[in-house]
């Protein structure tokens, strides 16, 4: 079980309001992304969820009980840290070991859930290694590790990934998204890399300065963004928005459409058409960066990989005229 | 310093100060072990004839040997034990934010900063004088009898007043090595339900290890020959109660003249230092090369 709410929630840091007055409800065994720039606040919040920091005002309520004066260790939470934090003196096995050491854990059940953790994370040869000993991704996995063997009713995730490189990167996300989908049980995790909260979250959260500007799956976020920021944070490439004389033909204040809603083709016969600049080549596509359109500076746009223009060629550009987002004047979606 | 040129290189570079300090070593020792060998009393001027194996068996036989083997030992272990756990103690205290951290910092360092000689006389006349003293002057208040510390627990009192010399070396060290301790170990220990005590003793601690090693070698090295302290406070006294190997081998040749004498001494001290220095590498050795 781990239903975790928030109820106006705030923090500040002495003087400043980091987070202003929050509410969030984050479902049994969901995974929820929290996703924002840096400095936006998703690891404060965490940090407020696990206990590490006090609540300025507001209520955290973890399965209907309030939990917003509970130490750490009594609100059955575990975090994997973006450090990892391993304890350097320890061996992976006492790593794993310590919260069933400190929970006073039988040591035959001890070992049962060291061997099973160890034999899912691939961890099973360098159970008596020291964490200086082992790679980025075999401590991230011990960080796991040590959280799973609590069978806690949350999991915490503060950028664990951050660290390591590309393609270990995609490998361990794969297997975070594994774990949860084994488990069921609920996740949250922190990130600011929005291919992350895509392609892992049930429900995405998306902070701006502590505000929360959206909640949803990710496909709502991707397909109703309800303001500009939402709308140029989720999607890679970012969205084209774009202000003035175009967007007003469009009927909104600020126009967006997002770079695989555009057709590329014969600049007489578009709706239209600009300079090709830098062409990135990704082989299945090709990314166009495109001048001197009227719109804005830049346009992007996706285009199947066979699609060849050079650098200075005109190009015509085709939205699809029903993935066209619409904002008004303060930035919000015109439904 | 990977590569095999780098070492070599290495190597020879620092080649000019090894041998500097190899002379620097060698010339005293050797002429030290010369002297142990010869009946050389600057009573007896004149000839230094051959002596064998005499000195040793003289100074060995003195039955204050025993006392200041023991008294040494006791007043290193003593003021190690002393030094480590107050270092611990105050390391932790200052590591907390608090009001005022600077002075107080600078406040605990100070007694680092003042010669023994002078350290050893004020806590003489100041603290432990059973008549001027603060502590008999306390006592007198109370209506207690004040202990005269010198001639009632004369070691423990050398103890205390070198321990409270060398608390600030400990604290300070301790204090940066406990400052580097990465804080989210402590918040994933927090998080995995370890109390204060335990956080302590599995996560604090162990990185302590190192710095504590440190701290022990350094200090044993100084405390073997704690001189000072004694010199200006006991001188020695009462009988043998403070004579430390250090102080015998003054007492025998610069009270008794006994040059040969006081070198065999001095070889006994460099033999007692390496039997320290080995058991103590066996102990906590292996925390230098973890
Ligand atoms: N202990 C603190 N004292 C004062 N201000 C703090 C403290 N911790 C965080 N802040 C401020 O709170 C804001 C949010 O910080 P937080 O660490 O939550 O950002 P974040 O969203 O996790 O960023 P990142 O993606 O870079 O990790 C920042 O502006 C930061 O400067
Ligand atoms: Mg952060």
């Amino acid at each position: 079980m781990g239903r975790i709410t928030l109820e106006k929630v705030t923090k500040s840091f002495g003087e400043v309001e980091v987070i202003p007055p929050l509410d969030l409800t984050i479902e049994d065994g969901e995974f929820t992304v929290f996703v924002g720039p840096s400095g936006c606040g998703k690891s404060t919040l965490l940090r407020l969820i696990a206990g590490l920091e006090d609540t300025t005002s507001g209520h955290i309520r973890i399965d209907g009980e309030d939990a917003t004066d509970l130490p750490p260790a009594k609100r059955g939470l575990a975090m994997v840290f973006q450090s990892y934090a391993l304890y350097p003196h320890m061996s992976v096995r006492k790593n794993i070991a310590f919260p069933m050491k400190m929970a006073k854990v039988p040591e035959d059940e001890q070992n049962r859930r060291i061997e099973q953790a160890a034999k899912a994370l691939n961890l099973t040869e360098y159970l008596d290694r020291r964490p200086g000993q082992l790679s980025g991704g075999q401590r991230q996995r011990v960080a796991i590790g040590r959280a799973i063997v609590r069978e806690p009713a949350a999991f915490l995730f503060d950028e664990p990934l951050s660290n390591l490189d590309a393609a270990l990167r995609v490998g361990m996300r794969l297997e975070i998204s594994e774990l949860h989908k084994r488990l069921a049980t609920t996740m949250i995790y922190v990130t600011h890399d929005q291919v992350e909260a895509m392609t892992m979250a049930d429900k995405i959260v998306v902070l701006r300065a502590g505000n929360i500007e959206q909640v949803g799956s990710p496909l709502e976020l991707y397909k109703e963004p309800r303001n500009t920021f939402v709308a140029g944070f989720i999607g890679s490439p970012k969205m084209n928005l774009f202000e003035g004389p175009e967007a007003e033909k469009l009927g909104a204040h600020t126009a967006g459409v997002r770079p695989e809603h555009i057709e590329v083709g014969d600049p007489a016969s578009t709706y239209w058409s600009g300079t090709v600049g830098v062409a990135e080549h990704l082989g299945s596509d090709t990314f166009f960066h495109i001048h001197e359109t009227g719109l804005a500076d830049t346009i992007t746009v996706r285009a199947p990989g066979d699609v060849d223009y050079k650098h200075g060629d005109r190009i015509g550009l085709n939205p699809r005229m029903d993935m066209i987002h619409k904002f008004d004047q303060q930035g919000l979606r015109i439904q | 310093m990977s590569t095999k040129a780098s070492r070599s290189a290495a190597r020879l570079m620092i080649s000019p100060a090894v041998v500097l300090l190899l002379m620097w070593m060698i010339v005293p020792l050797v002429m030290t072990v010369y002297f142990s060998f010869l009946r050389y009393n600057l009573l007896s001027p004149g000839a230094t004839p051959w002596a064998g194996w005499d000195n040793y068996y003289w100074f060995i036989t003195d039955p204050s040997f025993n006392d200041a083997i023991w008294n040494t030992l006791a007043l290193v272990g003593g003021i190690l034990v002393i030094t480590v756990v107050g270092g611990i103690g105050f390391a932790l205290l200052l590591d907390r934010p608090m009001f005022g951290t600077g002075i107080i910092r600078i406040m605990v360092i100070a007694p680092f900063f003042v010669m023994p000689t002078v350290s050893a006389l004020v806590w003489k006349n100041m603290f432990f004088n059973p008549v001027n003293g603060i502590f008999g002057n306390i006592a007198t208040s109370l209506g207690l009898q004040p202990i005269d510390f010198f001639a009632e627990i004369p070691l423990l009192s050398i103890i205390f007043i070198v321990s409270w010399m060398w608390l600030p070396f400990a604290t300070l060290i301790l204090l940066t090595a406990l400052q580097s301790l990465d804080q989210e170990q402590l918040e994933a220990a927090e998080m995995d339900g370890a109390s204060w005590s335990n956080r302590f003793w599995y996560i604090m601690l162990p990185h302590l290890a190192r710095a504590i090693t440190v701290v022990i070698l350094i200090q044993t090295i100084f405390l073997l020959s704690v001189f000072a302290e004694i010199l200006v406070t006991t001188n020695g006294g009462p009988g043998t109660a403070t004579t430390n190997l250090t102080y015998l081998i003054y007492v025998s040749s610069l009270l008794q003249f006994d040059v040969g004498m006081g070198s065999a001494g001095g070889v006994f001290a460099i033999i007692l230092a390496n039997i320290v220095a080995i058991f103590l590498m066996r102990m906590i050795g292996k925390n230098l090369d973890a």
